[in-house]
C-alpha cells in the first residue's frame, strides 16, 4: 500500500466525521437556518455514543444514542432561534457552550476507557476493485451511511415536494406561508434533523474511528463542517467534496511524516484548512449557488 | 414592537450562557470557591500547626489516563498523607491567563503553595510568582535559565531514563524493526524522549528504526488516530507516544494487534496483552518533600527553590517504570530490570557517549556522561529516527 492510498483511506474514514454533521447543516441551512452549535451537537452525540456503548456494550445501540442527543442539541438550538426569533449566531455559541459544559461533565466518568471501534466491512466484489477498492470499500457502516446520505440529501432536497418546501423556505418563508405550508414546523424539522445527523458524525469519531471519549474531542471539526457547507455553495456534491479534501488533507500531514518525508509540521497543521478553503473557493468563483435568501436575512439581521 | 420579545430573549440566552458557564466550571473540578472559610479557622487547627491550603493546576481532565490524572492522583495521596494541608484542584485549564486567573482564585481562598503542573504554564506561573512574594510558586516540568524568585521553583524526572526502557522492550518485540512515535510539539523533553526511545530500542535491536508523527496537540483522538493508522500502515508494529491522553494510540494498536508502550500513566487495563510497558508518574513523594519543605520556612534556597530534577541514581525520579504486559516473557522482563539497576548507578544514562544525530554529527562523544541541561538541551533526533523536527 503506498502513502497515496493510505492517506485518502484515513481521510475518507476521518473525513465522514466532517461529512455527516456538514451534511446535516446543509439541511439546516437550506431551510434559512445555520447551526453554529453542529461543534456542540456532535460532542453530544459522540458522548451519547459512546456512555451507551461502553454501558450496554452494543455499538449500534450507540450510534441511536448519538442520532437522538444530536437532534435533542438541535430541538434546542431550533427551539429558541425559530419559536423564540434568537439571533442564529448567538444562539449557536449558546447551544455549543451549554453542550461542551454538560458533555464535559457527564463525560468525566468515561474518559479512559475504550470501546471496541465499529468492524470494518468489506463491500462484496466492490472492495476488490484495483485502487480504489481499498479505498473507498473497506470502511465501518457508518462511512457507507454517508456515501448514501450524500445521495439521499441530494434526492430529497432537488427531487422530491418535502426538498422544494424545504428550499422555499429558506428562500421565503413567507411565500410558504401564503401557500397554505407551515415554514417555522419545516425550519424546526431541518435543524432538528440536521442536527441528528451531526451527532452521528460524533459517534462517527467516538465508536466509528476511534474508540473512546474525550472531553471536547472535537475540537474545531464542527465549524470545519459548518465552514464546508458555506464554501460548497450548499450543494451536497460540494459539502461532499470539501469534508473528503479536509480529511484526506488531514491524514496526508500524518502519512508524509511517516514515511519521513521532511516537511514543516506547522504547514502541515495548516494543510487541512488552507486546501479545503482554496478548493472551495475556486470552485464557488465558478458560478456558484446563491445562498439561501431567507439565510442570508437571519445572518444580516434582516439587512439584505 | 420587535423589543420586547428580544430582551426577553437576551436574557434567556444570557441565562443559558451563564449556565453554559457554570456547567463549564465544574466540569473544570474547581472548588477554589468553597474553602473560603477556611482560612478565618486555620489558627485553631491542629497542634502540628497551621493548616496549609495547596492548590493543584492541571492542563487536562485529571480523569485522562495519562498526564493530569497522574498528578490528581498524586494530589490526593497528598491530602490523605498530610492531614493539615487542605488541598484544591483545578482541571482543564488552558495555557493562557485563565491560569492566572485560577492561581488567583485559589490565592484568594487561602492557597499559600500553587503547583502548575503544565508545560505552558511557565511563563504564567513566574510572573504569578514574582507579583506574590507571599505565595510559593512551583512548576513541573519547566527549566528556568536565570535567576530564580524566593518563592519560585521548578521540578521534573530524568523522563528518558524510564523513557528508554521503553525502548528496550518495543526492540524485543518487533518483527518489523520499525517503531512508531506520536508526539505532540517537539518541545525539549519530547526531543530528549524520543531520542531515549530509539537508543533504548537500538540496545535489543540494533536496527530498530522510530517512525515520528506529530500532533500538535496534546490530545485531540482523531489526529492521533489518523496519526496511529498511518505509522501501521507504513509497518510500524510498536507504538508510543507522548501525548497527554493516551487511550486512542492504545486503542488503535489492539485494533491492529499490535503493541504500545505506554507514558505518564500506567494503562496496562486498556490492553494487558498489546501493553508492553510503559512510564508512570509517581508525583507524591515529590510534592510531600516540597510540602514538608515550606512547611519548616526552608524553601527558599532549598534544591526545590531551583531547576530540581529527580533521578534514578538519587532513587527520586518521579517518572518510573510500569508495569509489564502479558506479552513480555519474565527473560526479557529480567534483561529491562537488570538495565534499570545500570541506570541507577551515578553517571549512567541512555544518552552515555557515544551518541550520533541522524546527520552524523556527534551529539555525545564515547565516553561521555551528559548532565540534565546537556540532554534538555539536544535539538536533534538522533541516528535511526526516521522524521524531522520543525524547522530542521
Amino acid at each position: 500500500m503506498n502513502g497515496v492510498q493510505q492517506a485518502l483511506i484515513g481521510g475518507i474514514e476521518g473525513g465522514t466525521a466532517i461529512l455527516l454533521p456538514a451534511l446535516g447543516e446543509l439541511v439546516g441551512q437550506r431551510a434559512g437556518v445555520v447551526n453554529l452549535g453542529t461543534e456542540g451537537c456532535m460532542l453530544a452525540g459522540a458522548l451519547a455514543a459512546f456512555a451507551v456503548a461502553a454501558v450496554t456494550g452494543d455499538t449500534w445501540l450507540g450510534v441511536g444514542a448519538g442520532l437522538l442527543a444530536g437532534a435533542a442539541c438541535g430541538l434546542f438550538h431550533a427551539w429558541l432561534v425559530v419559536r423564540r426569533r434568537a439571533d442564529q449566531l448567538a444562539s449557536g455559541l449558546v447551544v455549543w457552550f451549554a453542550a461542551l459544559g454538560i458533555t464535559s461533565v457527564f463525560g468525566t466518568g468515561y474518559i479512559g476507557r475504550t470501546a471496541t471501534p465499529l468492524a470494518t466491512l468489506s463491500v462484496p466484489w466492490l472492495s476488490h476493485l484495483p485502487a480504489v477498492g481499498p479505498i473507498l470499500f473497506r470502511h465501518d457502516a457508518l462511512v457507507y451511511a454517508g456515501y448514501v446520505l450524500v445521495g439521499a440529501v441530494w434526492f430529497v432536497l432537488f427531487r422530491t415536494r418535502v426538498g422544494l418546501v424545504l428550499r422555499a423556505v429558506g428562500e421565503r418563508p413567507a411565500v410558504v406561508a401564503a401557500a397554505g405550508g407551515h415554514p417555522q414546523l419545516v425550519q424546526m424539522t431541518a435543524v432538528i434533523v440536521g442536527a441528528g445527523i451531526a451527532g452521528v458524525g460524533g459517534a462517527q469519531l467516538s465508536v466509528g474511528y476511534v474508540g473512546n471519549w474525550f472531553n471536547d474531542m472535537t475540537n474545531g471539526y464542527g465549524f470545519v463542517a459548518v465552514a464546508v457547507v458555506l464554501f460548497a455553495c450548499w450543494r451536497p456534491a460540494g459539502v461532499l467534496a470539501g469534508s473528503y479534501l479536509f480529511g484526506v488533507a488531514l491524514a496526508a500531514a500524518s502519512v508524509l511524516q511517516a514515511h519521513g518525508v521532511a516537511v514543516n509540521q506547522y504547514l502541515l497543521d495548516a494543510l487541512p484548512y488552507a486546501i479545503t478553503l482554496v478548493a472551495l473557493v475556486v470552485v464557488a468563483r465558478r458560478g456558484g449557488a446563491k445562498a439561501p435568501e431567507a439565510l442570508t436575512a437571519a445572518l444580516t439581521n434582516g439587512a439584505a | 414592537m420587535q423589543r420586547t420579545p428580544r430582551s426577553r430573549l437576551g436574557r434567556v440566552a444570557g441565562a443559558l450562557a451563564a449556565l453554559a458557564v457554570v456547567a463549564a466550571a465544574c466540569s473544570s473540578g474547581t472548588k477554589a470557591a468553597s474553602p473560603a472559610a477556611s482560612p478565618a479557622a486555620s489558627p485553631t487547627a491542629s497542634p502540628a500547626g497551621p493548616k496549609m491550603t495547596v492548590g493543584f493546576i492541571m492542563v487536562g481532565n485529571r480523569n485522562d489516563y495519562g498526564y493530569n490524572q497522574a498528578v490528581y492522583t498524586a494530589s490526593q495521596a497528598v491530602a490523605k498523607a498530610m492531614p493539615d494541608v487542605k488541598v484544591l484542584t483545578a482541571d482543564n485549564v488552558p495555557e493562557n491567563t485563565s491560569v492566572t486567573q485560577t492561581m488567583q482564585s485559589m490565592v484568594d481562598a487561602g492557597a499559600k503553595v500553587i503547583f502548575a503542573t503544565s508545560y505552558g504554564y511557565f511563563s504564567y506561573a513566574l510572573a504569578f510568582a514574582q507579583s506574590h512574594p507571599s505565595v510559593t510558586v512551583l512548576h513541573q516540568g519547566g527549566y528556568q535559565t536565570g535567576a530564580f524568585p524566593p518563592n519560585f521553583g521548578t521540578y521534573w524526572g530524568e523522563a528518558y531514563e524510564p523513557v528508554s526502557l521503553g525502548g528496550m522492550a518495543a526492540g524485543m518485540v518487533t518483527k518489523s524493526g520499525k517503531l512508531g512515535f506520536v508526539y505532540a510539539f517537539p518541545i525539549s523533553q519530547t526531543i530528549a524522549n524520543i531520542d531515549a526511545f530509539e537508543l533504548g530500542a537500538q540496545a535489543t535491536d540494533p536496527a530498530a528504526k522510530t517512525y515520528l508523527v506529530n500532533t500538535s496537540s496534546w490530545c485531540d483522538p482523531l489526529k492521533q488516530k489518523e496519526a496511529a493508522a498511518a505509522l501501521l500502515a507504513q509497518g510500524v508494529d510498536v507504538l508510543t507516544q507522548h501525548q497527554d491522553c493516551q487511550a486512542t494510540v492504545i486503542e488503535a494498536a489492539k485494533a491492529a494487534g499490535k503493541y504500545v508502550v505506554g507514558y505518564h500513566y500506567d494503562a496496562r487495563s486498556l490492553d494487558p496483552s498489546g501493553w508492553l510497558t510503559g512510564s508512570a508518574w509517581n508525583w507524591a513523594p515529590v510534592y510531600t518533600d516540597i510540602l514538608k519543605t515550606i512547611a519548616a520556612g526552608q524553601f527558599t534556597g532549598s534544591r526545590y527553590n531551583a531547576n530540581w530534577v529527580g533521578t534514578f541514581a538519587n532513587g527520586d525520579n518521579p517518572l518510573q517504570p510500569a508495569s509489564f504486559g502479558t506479552s513480555v516473557t519474565p527473560s526479557m522482563q529480567a534483561k529491562i530490570l537488570a538495565a534499570y539497576d545500570a541506570l541507577k548507578k551515578p553517571g549512567a544514562s541512555v544518552f552515555e557517549g557515544p551518541v550520533t544525530c541522524q546527520n552524523g554529527t556527534v551529539l555525545f562523544a564515547a565516553g561521555v556522561s551528559p548532565t540534565y541541561a546537556q540532554i534538555n538541551g539536544i535539538n536533534c533526533l538522533v541516528k535511526g529516527v526516521v522524521g524531522t523536527l520543525p524547522g530542521s
